[in-house]
């Protein structure tokens, strides 16, 4: 099988063993959900930005949760069967695939209830979920790669916390700033340099953790 | 002396800078005044922070490829020393703002960037402690460097630049060297840069020599 192949079948394999249990999308949209909900009996009404930043906090607790557990919930001899079938990289680019995948679900679902919930007026809406996109992306390639890294250390979910905060944050100042743009509705013109440089961070993140993940699973 | 001599150069080379840094002549400028000189010593630390932290980067890389463990040794001294330097740097520049901003945190990206920067070195830190095994732990901490380096450079080189920023050479505002430095300050701006990075360096290998020291008492033969 080439890489391409082998990607499909373990983002395949994922889906299926994801929609079996349906223990991390139900456990994470009851979370999203109670989120949103005491946000909502907290504060009432609020100002665009701090509705912006607080769907964003939301938003990185969830991925956060949902992620951490990409390479904890299978078990080390599983891993080793893997690592005896298919390459390292394709490990690495199916879990940041499916990820992926599963952050687009879950942030569409979070996006459209916090909408409706906490009513905010949005300009440009069409950005706005571009930037819920582009973030849920971004998260998934970041966090895929830390949790690879936090799943090797004994106590992983402290682990996973302090090692992708400060990683994330870049990312999130601009995902900010450009979904700040689009609840002002200024012309999209001004945002293509947010756009950019978050693409760039995602394909430098990824190009690294192809490169890197092939040292972190040989133990 | 042969090997030692690029650590004689980097001392006489920041005795100079500051020498020349306090009493050499400065342009007049508003605001800024005579708080000018501090670029002689807020700007090297940062400059010899970054190089440590590229060293330490370079040393992981060989680390992986390598396996030796000397080169994890130098990873990690160098990024203590260079927290050290980002320390240094934060605190002159912190005294800088106090006079020139009105106070000694405004918000600035360039600021919160270092400060978060900071933060992803100090993780890196506690990853190693979290880790016993000595092999494992090299590894990880190097794979995780490695995948901070770019972060960190996004942070405090290209996030400043695409944003409102009151440090010179972000957000638009021309660079330090265009608008405020003359050709006086010049010579003994770089005269610091590179005597800094000299001793930054020279602390490091120090700090790397100890280690090696203890790591061999602690083995078994």
């Amino acid at each position: 099988m080439n890489l391409l192949q082998q990607v499909k079948v373990l983002v395949y394999k994922d889906l299926i063993l994801e929609w079996r249990a349906k223990y991390a999308i139900n456990g994470i949209l009851l979370y999203v959900v109670s989120t949103v909900f005491v946000c909502y009996q907290a504060f009432k009404s609020v100002d665009a930005p701090i509705w912006n930043a607080l769907f964003w906090i939301i938003l990185l607790f969830a991925s956060i949760n949902a992620i951490s557990r990409s390479f904890v919930q299978e078990s080390t001899y599983r891993q080793l069967y893997y690592y005896t079938i298919v390459s390292p990289k394709a490990v690495i680019l199916g879990k940041i695939v499916y990820n992926s995948i599963l952050m687009v679900f879950l942030s569409l679902i979070a996006f459209t209830f916090y909408a409706v919930v906490f009513k905010n007026p949005i300009g440009d809406p069409l950005l706005y979920l571009l930037a819920v996109l582009i973030g849920s992306f971004s998260f998934a390639t970041v966090f895929t790669m830390v949790s690879g890294i936090s799943a090797k250390t004994g106590n992983n979910s402290t682990m996973m916390a302090i090692l992708s905060f400060p990683v994330i944050i870049p990312l999130l100042i601009v995902l900010i700033k450009l979904s700040n743009n689009a609840m002002q509705g200024l012309d999209r013109a001004i945002s293509t340099n947010e756009i950019l440089v978050l693409l760039a961070i995602n394909v430098i993140t990824i190009t690294i953790s192809l490169l890197l993940f092939p040292y972190l699973w040989r133990d | 002396m042969r090997k030692s001599w690029w650590k004689i150069l980097g001392l006489l080379m920041i005795a100079t800078a500051i020498i020349g840094g306090l009493l050499g002549p400065v342009p007049v400028l508003p605001i800024l005044h005579e708080t000018i000189r501090n670029v002689y010593f807020h700007v090297p630390m940062w400059f010899t922070m970054l190089t440590l932290y590229l060293i330490s980067v370079i040393y992981s890389i060989k680390y992986l490829n390598s396996g030796k463990v000397e080169h994890d040794l130098m990873a990690v001294e160098a990024v203590n020393t260079g927290i050290v330097f980002c320390a240094m740097g934060l605190l002159t520049g912190m005294l800088w703002a106090n006079i020139t901003w009105g106070e000694p945190w405004p918000n600035d990206p360039k600021l919160n960037g270092s400060a978060i920067a900071t933060l992803m070195y100090l993780a890196y830190l506690v990853l190693r402690n979290a880790l016993e095994e000595e092999q494992k732990r090299a590894k990880i901490s190097a794979i995780y460097n490695i995948f901070a380096f770019p972060v960190m450079v996004v942070l405090l080189y290209i996030l400043p630049k695409l944003t409102d920023s009151l440090h010179p050479g972000s957000g638009g505002n021309g660079t330090f060297g265009d608008l405020d430095m003359n050709n006086n300050m010049r010579p003994v701006f770089y005269t610091a840069v590179i005597g800094w990075i000299l001793v930054g360096t020279w602390i490091c290998t120090l700090r790397y020599r100890v280690r090696l020291i203890e790591n061999k008492r602690n083995q078994i033969d």
